[in-house]
């Protein structure tokens, strides 16, 4: 779409910081993936070398079998910050709407009293036609929940998913995470143009039709451990890049 | 008032024939091509362009037919018009529904679980398809013809109000779009939401095409070109275009001020948004300074496909719904490299063109040799509306 030749412009333009070591194919997304906003009760809790992570989601965040991306999280993580013990627990249904997540968050967050909440959500609002504004409240609701609990909040918007295109608009409701991202001042990862670079550059091919998972894991191991990076980044002390020179 | 003129403005042709063909780009999913779409360049996009020139000529058209036949025969031939779009919607909803079967058929992907979940319908088509019928359930891409059967099934008494107080019916217009905006009216739409397109937001648009066909053109011509309301047009378009530019370049973004931001956003569509009002009209005045109506390059060759498109706008819009599903059909099933998604483009506009040819010539052919003299008058602007 329209944002295909941009993307790669800002890919040619930006160079990130020094990511972790990655498979070579998840590493063609990473100037995506610069946080915007900082994470200051993940840097209190990586003082305190206990990092408790809650993840939130509905379809997308989980896989028929095999680990889906909030595992990998944790995994790199653990990898990336040694000394520090990770914990990720998920709340993870199928089907479910952000409204529908809002109303589930306090026990949630109650239960594992996480410093981060990542909450992956856009996708059943999509397929429903939840009215925008409605969608909109509703994420707002949600992050102003998670810091009253004492959470930091990255949200993670739709998977680009090219065969069904033409039958879910996602359009307003990606657009609306990336607005509500920017006024509450919470990181957005864009999973949603991640995806969507790696498809058009031939990365993971989005489109076949199999029943087999090697694809769907590499794209959750892949997003596991941007979204680690995403993490770590916006949980240093110092200010994160703004500017991407090398 | 009198509808001023009776000689077809090919400007109006020219145009909509043109956004028929950003709307087909724009309708085709992950689409190299409609990086040359105007909605990439500024706030608004074809289908207000659509749906004003869609107004004008339905003013200009009816209009007569109420003048000179009276408000019933003119209003039923309003209503036939918005049966036929009817008609028109269902047999997309058809194609459509094809696509969506041969998908959940052919498709398994389990990366993609929870998005397999827009198929369910399927399984109990009975209320998925008595909602798409009364027009509640409308698939992606699927809501300009709704629209626009609610838009002329209310344009009777609109009609009727136009031809005798035209700027009291262009206040009772806006006054309804102020009543929108003030109470959140909308039409409810299946299974959640409501419409895309809301009804009393986008006939503002329409109603002001018409009032202008009616006359309010030619008042506000004096206005039009003079060179503060170009310059103003200018300056607005040339904003609005630097605000677009951050949505691709996001680095760009921390230069747009917290105010201007947070006054702007969101930018609704749906509600058919004063910025993208405002938008389109800057569009509209520079168009007019710079293709007078009577420019002798309208006639040219080069101008003919769009203005037969635009002249056959029914047609040509059902066809171009068709042709983005069938080109989003090719980037699955056969090949969605650049390569391919621009000759998809090219050749879909090929065949818009080529069916709006052949409806033209069809028309002339039944209009020449028939056995029954042709029962409305052609070449009003437009064709038909």
């Amino acid at each position: 779409m329209r944002r295909r030749l941009l993307l790669l412009a800002v890919l040619l333009l930006a160079t990130g910081p020094a990511w972790a070591e990655h498979p070579a194919e998840c590493g063609v997304a990473e100037s995506l993936i610069e946080p915007s906003f900082r994470l200051p009760h993940v840097t209190q809790a990586l003082e305190t070398k206990r990092l408790t992570i809650l993840v939130v989601g509905a379809g997308s965040s989980q896989l028929p079998a095999g680990n889906a991306y909030p595992v990998r999280l944790q995994h790199a993580l653990a990898e990336q910050l040694r000394g520090v013990e990770v914990k990720v627990t998920t709340d993870v249904k199928a089907g479910r709407t952000a409204a529908e997540m809002v109303k589930v968050l306090p026990a949630a967050l109650d239960a594992s009293k996480p410093a981060l909440l990542v909450w992956q959500t856009g996708t059943v609002d999509a397929m429903l036609g939840v009215d925008p504004d409605q969608f909109s409240q509703a994420l707002d609701n949600g992050i102003k929940t998670a810091h009253a609990a004492g959470a930091d909040v990255v949200l993670i918007n739709a998977q680009y998913s090219p065969r069904t295109e033409s039958m879910i608009a996602l359009g307003t409701y990606v657009e609306d995470m990336r607005w509500v991202a920017l006024q509450q001042e919470v990181p957005l990862f864009d999973r949603f143009s991640i995806m969507k670079l790696w498809g058009e550059l031939g990365t993971f091919d989005l489109y076949s039709a199999t029943k087999k998972l090697d694809i769907a894991e590499r794209v959750h191991d892949c997003i596991g451990r941007l979204l680690a990076d995403m993490v770590i980044a916006a949980a240093k002390p110092e200010e994160p890049p703004t500017n991407g020179s090398r | 008032m009198a509808p001023v003129s009776t000689e077809r403005d090919l400007r109006l042709d020219l145009f909509r024939g043109l956004a028929l063909w950003l709307i087909f780009l724009d309708h085709i999913p992950s689409n190299a091509v409609n990086w040359i779409t105007i909605r990439n360049y500024g706030f608004s996009d074809a289908t207000e362009i659509f749906v004003f020139i869609s107004g004008y000529t339905a003013a200009f058209v009816y209009g007569r037919a109420m003048q000179q036949h009276g408000f019933i025969v003119a209003s039923a031939r309003v209503l036939k018009r918005a049966w036929q779009i009817y008609v028109a919607h269902v047999f997309l909803l058809a194609i459509y529904l094809a696509e969506i079967a041969y998908v959940a058929h052919s498709f398994d992907n389990p990366l993609y679980t929870e998005e397999m979940g827009v198929l369910d319908f399927l399984k109990n088509p009975d209320v998925t398809i008595f909602q798409a019928l009364i027009l509640k359930f409308k698939p992606v891409n699927m809501d300009i013809l709704p629209l626009y059967i609610l838009l002329l099934a209310w344009f009777p008494p609109m009609l009727w109000l136009l031809l005798r107080a035209p700027s009291i019916a262009l206040i009772v217009s806006a006054s309804l779009y102020a009543l929108m905006w003030l109470f959140e009216w909308n039409i409810p739409a299946y299974p959640s939401g409501t419409w895309l397109f809301n009804p009393f937001a986008w006939q503002l648009l329409f109603v002001f095409g018409a009032w202008c066909a009616m006359g309010g053109a030619t008042n506000l011509s004096r206005w039009v070109h003079s060179p503060v309301l170009i310059g103003l047009a200018i300056a607005y378009l040339l904003f609005a275009f630097s605000i677009a530019m951050t949505w691709y370049f996001p680095r760009l973004a921390v230069y747009v001020p917290k105010i201007v931001g947070d006054t702007i956003y969101p930018i609704d569509k749906a509600n058919l948004d004063v910025l993208r009002i405002l938008h389109f009209l800057a569009l509209a005045v520079i168009t007019v300074a710079v293709v007078p109506r009577n420019w002798p390059g309208l006639k040219s060759w080069i101008f003919w496909p769009a203005i037969v498109c635009g002249q056959h706008s029914l047609e040509t819009f059902c066809a171009g719904v068709f042709l983005s599903f069938a080109g989003h059909f090719v980037f699955t099933e056969v090949s969605n490299r650049v390569l391919t998604q621009v000759i998809v483009s090219f050749a879909g506009i090929a065949i818009m063109v080529a069916i709006a040819a052949l409806i033209s010539w069809y028309r002339q052919a039944e209009r020449r040799g028939g056995p029954h003299p042709p029962a409305a008058k052609p070449g009003y602007a437009g064709g038909d509306v």
